[in-house]
């Protein structure tokens, strides 16, 4: 049954996504809902909330402010908190209750905006989406709004690359993006920005400097095709697993900086038989990528499972699209293995060998410490190995 | 990385001496920060105290991720299930339908029905004008066998009473029903999430007098726990139970005693005299107990010296009186966090405002305190009791404790004095130890 589920667990949502893409870059955040609703994402959703500050926060909507209207509430705190901390911008979000009363983000961040001084983007989550829907909308309005018409390129002689759609939530351990960096660097790339892990607002504005952008999960292919439509940028979709694979993308990207044209690598695979294929479970680009890699690296035959927000393009013909947790088994069943996050295992029959394969946006911090690191050579047949 | 604004020293605002705060809350509400404190209960680990209940949500997807991750993290998983809700649920006229069919969908899916389902919902459902009552009864009328409770995750009305804390706690007891037979000789604890320790008063005087003392978290089946409505006088210590026992306490037609007290004797003592006049026993002597937590208390105070002492509302329901119990004691309480305090704690902070004026009371969700700090002011020399004090603080010394930790009367002061020498002395991985969800469950964090 659809949205029904009985020992699975859930995706991010949106709000989760949005605080996650704009963690690092020095803008308050205030998501417009109920007090104690910000420790989903703090506890689950975001690695970095112990140890490097930000300014995510939650508005304390209550049943009052819902039933009088609570704009005037929003828009004073929000400005009290732009004078005392002194952020770059501000973003205002929405989450259920401000949806079923239809509250304007648009008026509030054009009001608050007009009294701070200070860009102020309204986004229109809703708390029922995904979170690769919000850091999508939120990563897309960043560049609207920051974005340099500047796009002289660099002298280094390397071809300059902008990393688009990173957050903790597909990529929890940091070494996986410094490790895409890194082939990326090796292959004669010069990174403009990696949105929105370890690039600062500085870097992100000078994007337009990229000769391509290459989209690591599909919360970036929003803003990849702004860039296209700004600056001609073209794109390419895929995440370097795998060694032979990531020297693929690489020439790829090459290729793409070159012709100008738009490349969904991730989805760029061969036809497989469904009962002889190891199911990969996870946000498009990223199992897409693995399930490529498996097969051009490992000779495995692999196609992707995709349980959340699916954008065609970055889907092959023959993946698989995960509508509820009765589906995900019928899936299950009927591949030779799946590698999925721990949390679906109970729903894979025993007869079919399960692949750990923890993603933060499904399960938290549950598996955090076991996340594997798959970029380049990091990818062997050991993980197929492990039931 | 972000830059700071403003110096440490500016926290105007978030925090302010006793002398000059306001009662009962010191802070004006704005933008509100969660801090990585995570030892308190939420729903899900009150919910999972009654053995075998199964747990159902009906909320948001960003609703749905907390409580469905808290349930992963504690291992339990194979007792929560949800129905997401989309935007089109609330529209298109089958909000009742579509929760029915999903909690129906899932029962059927179960190879082994549970006794009793907590069904939840959220705010945007209360706010739809949901007929809850309609959804429960088809649901009952399909699965007679099992008890349904209707329960709530509605934290728009957290700051409006009953709160949803009260609210759990009064329907984690709905499935009791008035007995046939009542057992004179037993007394129910409600809405505890930690028991007592077994070894204080209040326990020892109903075990050691021939009674039967029932606990929800002593409970280990179901038929446990529907007896405790079986009991003849209901009790609570703490203060968001109370609204849920005399409700309870009305249905089943027993008493309810509150004996939620302060750190100070007389309250300890005239809680206890209470309990003894309700069983009928003689008035306990207290000298024994006294001079054993003034004695702890003198060591404690001896071994931990002038050393800063940072105290926090996770760590004990009252804690102004914790902070005026110590101060009396010569221990050098510089700080409290707490966003509000209980109107029972008004005489001991009026206290505190004449003797004191100079202690700091500091905000625990106040928009600055992102920026508290935590190692440059204050360090690893501030002994903290409580999760979040210790955060703030960016210690290392701390009692881990959380909602009194189930610590009672003087014997529950022994042990506390216990556990500030043994943090005094040794330090914990502050990081490690607090975030880790529900203080006492299961966790699957390493």
């Amino acid at each position: 049954m659809k949205n029904t589920a009985r020992i699975l667990s859930i995706y991010a949502s949106d709000t989760s996504g949005v605080c996650s893409m704009l963690y690092e870059l020095g803008g308050l955040v205030v998501v417009h809902d109920a007090s104690g609703c910000n420790s989903t994402y703090s506890t689950h959703d975001e690695p970095r909330w112990y140890g490097q500050d930000s300014m995510i926060y939650i508005s304390a909507l209550t049943e009052t402010d819902m039933i009088f209207g609570g704009d005037g509430k929003l828009i004073g705190d929000t400005l009290e908190a732009i004078r005392t901390l002194s952020p770059r911008f501000a973003v205002l979000c929405g989450s259920p209750m401000p949806m079923l009363t239809g509250t304007d983000f648009d008026a509030v961040a054009a009001e608050v905006e007009a009294k701070a001084g200070i860009p102020v983007l309204p986004l229109h989550t809703n708390g029922m989406r995904s979170y690769l829907s919000g850091a999508s909308e939120a990563l897309t309005a960043l560049l609207g709004r920051f974005c340099s018409p500047e796009t002289e390129a660099g002298r280094s002689g390397r071809i300059p690359v902008n990393i688009l759609g990173a957050t903790p939530l597909d990529f929890s351990r940091s070494e996986q993006i410094g490790s895409i960096r890194s082939i990326l660097t090796s292959a004669g790339f010069e990174i403009v920005s990696v949105m929105a892990m370890g690039s600062n607002l500085e870097e992100i504005a000078g994007a337009g400097r990229a000769r391509v952008n290459l989209v690591i999960s599909s919360s970036g292919l929003a803003a990849a095709e702004y860039l296209r439509r700004k600056f001609g940028t073209p794109w390419v979709a895929g995440v370097p697993y795998g060694e032979k694979t990531s020297q693929a993308l690489t020439r790829k990207l090459k290729e793409s900086a070159e012709s100008g044209e738009n490349f969904p690598f991730c989805s760029d695979r061969i036809e497989l038989d469904e009962g002889q294929s190891v199911l990969i479970v996870g946000e498009s680009v990223n199992a897409g990528s693995l399930a490529k890699a498996a097969r051009e690296d490992l000779g495995i035959p692999a196609r992707a499972g995709i349980p959340d927000a699916l954008q065609p393009v970055l889907a092959a013909p023959h993946d698989r699209i995960l509508t509820d947790e009765d589906d995900a088994a019928l899936a299950f069943a009927e591949s030779s293995g799946v590698a999925a996050d721990p949390l679906f295992a109970p729903v894979c029959p025993e007869s079919i060998p399960f692949y750990r394969l923890p993603h933060e946006a499904f399960s938290g911090r549950c598996f955090r410490e076991r996340i594997p690191n798959l970029m380049g050579g990091g990818l062997t047949r050991r993980l197929f190995e492990s039931c | 990385m972000l830059k700071r604004a403003y110096g440490p020293g500016d926290m105007s605002g978030a925090e302010v001496r006793i002398g000059q705060a306001a009662f009962p809350a010191p802070f004006a509400s704005g933008l509100e920060f969660s801090s990585p404190a995570r030892g308190v209960w939420n729903i899900v680990h009150t919910g999972m105290l009654i053995p075998g209940a199964h747990q159902i949500y009906i909320c948001a997807r960003g609703c749905l991720r907390g409580v469905i991750l808290t349930a992963a993290e504690m291992n339990a998983m194979e007792r929560m299930s949800w129905v997401a809700l989309e935007e089109t649920d609330l529209f298109d006229g089958r909000l009742e339908t579509g929760i029915e069919e999903g909690v129906a969908h899932i029962l059927r899916g179960m190879k082994r029905r549970p006794p009793c389902v907590l069904v939840f919902i959220s705010c945007v459902q209360q706010f739809s004008g949901l007929d809850f009552p309609h959804v429960l009864g088809r649901l009952r009328a399909q699965f007679p066998e099992t008890d349904f409770v209707d329960c709530y995750m509605n934290p728009t009305m957290r700051k409006s009473g009953p709160t949803p804390d009260q609210i759990m706690r009064r329907q984690l007891y709905a499935p009791l029903k008035r007995p046939e037979k009542r057992d004179p000789r037993a007394v129910s604890m409600i809405g505890n999430d930690l028991g007592l320790d077994p070894e204080c008063e209040l326990v020892r005087m109903i075990r050691e007098n021939g009674y039967d003392y029932r606990d929800i978290t002593l409970c280990r089946t179901y038929e446990e726990y529907k007896s405790l409505a079986e009991s003849a006088l209901l009790l609570t210590t703490i203060p968001a139970a109370v609204h849920g026992a005399s409700i309870l306490a009305e249905r089943l037609g027993v008493r309810h005693l509150d004996m939620t007290m302060s750190c100070s004797p007389e309250s300890i003592e005239s809680s206890l005299k209470l309990l003894a006049e309700a069983l009928a026993l003689p008035e306990p002597d207290f000298r024994k107990g006294r001079e054993q937590a003034e004695e702890a208390l003198r060591a404690a105070k001896e071994e931990i010296g002038d050393t800063p002492i940072a105290l926090d509302y996770t760590a004990v329901p009252r804690p102004v009186s914790l902070a005026r119990l110590l101060l009396d004691r010569g221990f050098r309480v510089t700080r409290i966090h707490a966003d509000v305090f209980l109107p029972e704690e008004r005489n001991d902070f009026e206290y505190l405002r004449k003797t004191h004026p100079e202690l700091t009371v500091s905000a625990a969700v106040h928009a600055k305190m992102r920026f508290a700090p935590r190692f440059a002011e204050t360090g690893n020399g501030v002994l903290a009791i409580g999760q979040k004090a210790a955060w703030f603080c960016g210690t290392r010394h701390f009692v881990n404790i959380v909602s009194g930790g189930g610590l009672y009367g003087y014997s529950g002061l022994v042990r506390l004095a216990g556990l500030m020498r043994d943090a005094f002395r040794n330090e914990k991985n502050t990081e490690e130890v607090i975030r880790r969800k529900g203080f006492g469950c299961e966790s699957c964090l390493t």
